[in-house]
């Protein structure tokens, strides 16, 4: 990397960067030595860098209008709603831009499990994901309450009340967390404080996240490791500048569809009735984002066990680059996993449909069937893949195959000359 | 420089870090405590109830401490059914006696002791309360019978102030 012996052409500029050096991080950021094979699922992480500053930015906007108060709250929401220039359009974009938030994180994640982008020597990179998505669940959930409708108040009582199935101490949390004897309001106030405060820990863990990609640079679809700055790199300027701005505007296109053309159609109708500690909601449901996880907790019978099955889904993750015992990072080397896979994320996807609809009969068997391959498949088909696979051998180099031919055949080809 | 020696330096890192230990908890827990139920949220720890104009078989919702309280006027077929009850089929075995001082009267929490939805009345597989979030059942004494809650719906501290008013808290 250039970063260590960059000098500033102007004589300002070297003025400045002797006693600061901004000029030569902003030096190795464009310069930074990126696989040229990155694919348009490497997009993600500059979509997500963008719906964090749009959420922080609308955030910020509406918190000048909203009236944390159990008695002002959903009022205040509708006067932003009516009243406040542009509020309606600020407010659609805060509250779909979660949900366009949590679409990106998921492309990002299920990118990182393709590719083994967790594995060795990018491992806290991943963790450091994980956290952030930890919170972004926190921050989504805070937010969802803010409002102050029905599904805000007993989305909030259910949640919170989570915590009571912890022994002994639990109502005594309970009752800690809500600062009375009921979600009420000093609940809001302290989950708006909260709700403002968690982007930022967000955008604090998306630096560090950055700067330890930056340590071993990018994974790439082929997932072996490369020589940077070398003949299979390109500069971050202007090569994936400009095709993340593309990816960008592409995803701004869906965005924009949804805060137009349904702007509540990811939410629920009874977040439009005032909240009302007398009367629950027929069915409360979690945001889209959530429902995977809401499938678990209600899969299993016993109230402790299904709160420690929820966090146990998330949580594993984090165990990941440990649990994979492949040294072969691509799934497009490894025909097993990669079928795998896709019944991985076919499975999230039928707990996340389950976890929309009653927990009774049918649906019942299919999230406790559904959960329990979930866990088999991070607890006992990845731990024994990487011994029982046999993987298909990798390309020398990423420009290797390109110019060598096309797909495996080649490849292989290359692998029995090379050794 | 022997391996175990305790020297003074050894002492004086240690006592300071133990009083510093102790300072920063007495610094943390105002900040910690703060979040616990204020003194006027304390204060609202008590509601009276007129229910002079309540039928038997009914039930009226009252709010406490944030939370509704059902309080049902039971018929008798509703009560027998409570006290027949064999103790080796409730998954959390009370006796309805222990429950309802006045058999007439059920003051309880209207709470599901899952996750803290507000059950339906007269609804469920046991005459009694059906939680509509995860499908927890109730009998008429508010006793789990059939679902993912793991307790009977608690019962506040109350008492008749006389035959009309119930103070509850």
């Amino acid at each position: 990397m250039s970063d260590h012996n960059y000098t500033p052409k102007s004589k300002v500029g070297k003025w400045f960067n002797d006693r600061l050096p901004l000029l030569s991080l902003v030096n190795h950021l464009t310069d930074y030595p990126t696989p040229k094979n990155l694919n348009y699922w490497w997009t993600f992480g500059g979509i997500l860098t963008f719906c964090l500053i749009t959420q922080i930015i609308t955030g910020l906007t509406l918190a000048m209008h909203y009236i944390a108060h159990a008695d002002m709250a959903f009022d205040s929401v509708e006067h932003i709603m009516r009243d406040v220039n542009y509020g309606w359009l600020i407010r659609y974009i805060h509250s779909n831009g979660a949900s366009m938030f949590f679409l990106a994180v998921y492309i990002h994640i299920f990118r990182s499990l393709f590719y083994g982008s967790y594995k060795a020597p990018r491992e806290i990179i991943w963790i450091l994901g994980i956290i952030i998505y930890l919170l972004m669940m926190a921050a989504a959930f805070m937010g969802y309450v803010l409002p102050w409708g029905q599904m805000s108040f007993w989305g909030a009582t259910v949640i919170t009340n989570l915590f009571s199935a912890i022994p002994l101490v639990g109502e005594g949390i309970v009752t800690w967390l809500w600062g009375g004897y009921s979600v009420d309001n000093p609940t809001l106030t302290r989950f708006f404080t909260l709700h403002y405060l968690i982007p930022f820990l967000i955008l604090g863990l998306v630096v560090l996240h950055i700067w330890a990609l930056h340590v071993p640079g990018n994974n790439n679809p082929v997932g072996i490791d490369i020589k940077k700055p070398s003949k299979d790199t390109v500069p971050f300027h202007p090569y994936i500048v400009i095709k993340d701005t593309f990816a960008l505007l592409m995803f701004m296109i869906i965005f924009a569809f949804f805060v137009f053309y349904s702007p509540n159609i990811l939410g629920h109708a009874d977040n439009y009735i005032e909240a009302n500690p007398m009367v629950t909601p027929a069915h409360i449901v979690p945001e889209w984002y959530l429902l995977p996880f809401y499938a678990i907790l209600r899969s299993v019978p016993d109230k402790l066990l299904g709160v420690i099955a929820m966090l146990s889904a998330i949580l594993i993750l984090a165990a990941l680059p440990w649990l994979d015992t492949s040294k072969i990072r691509s799934a497009v080397f490894r025909p097993l996993y990669r079928q795998f896979y896709w019944i991985l994320v076919l499975d999230v996807l039928v707990l996340g449909y389950v976890g929309a609809m009653p927990a009774e009969g049918l649906y019942l068997l299919i999230a406790r069937v559904a959960t329990a391959y979930y866990f088999a498949h991070f607890l006992i088909i990845l731990p024994l893949l990487g011994f029982k696979e046999k993987t298909l051998p990798l390309p020398f180099s990423i420009t290797d195959p390109v110019l060598g031919g096309s797909a495996n055949l080649s490849m292989a080809k290359n692998d029995k000359t090379k050794g | 420089m022997s391996e175990k020696k305790v020297n003074r330096r050894d002492f004086i890192f240690t006592a300071t870090y133990a009083v510093g230990a102790v300072g920063a908890a007495a610094v943390v827990w105002p900040l910690v405590d703060q979040m616990n139920p204020d003194a006027s949220v304390k204060a609202l720890a008590s509601t009276e109830v007129d229910v002079s104009s309540v039928e038997p078989g009914k039930t009226i919702t009252v709010l406490w401490r944030g939370k509704p309280v059902f309080i049902k006027r039971r018929t008798q077929e509703e009560i027998n059914e409570a006290r027949s009850v064999k103790m080796e089929d409730l998954p959390d075995p009370q006796k309805d006696e222990d429950r309802a001082k006045d058999p007439e009267w059920l003051v309880m929490l209207g709470v599901c002791t899952h996750l803290g939805c507000v059950p339906l009345n007269d609804k469920g597989d046991y005459n009694g309360w059906f939680c509509p979030c995860h499908g927890s059942h109730y009998d008429t004494s508010g006793r789990i019978r059939k679902g993912p809650a793991p307790t009977n719906m608690a019962i506040p501290n109350y008492e008749f102030l006389d035959n009309k008013i119930i103070k509850i808290g």
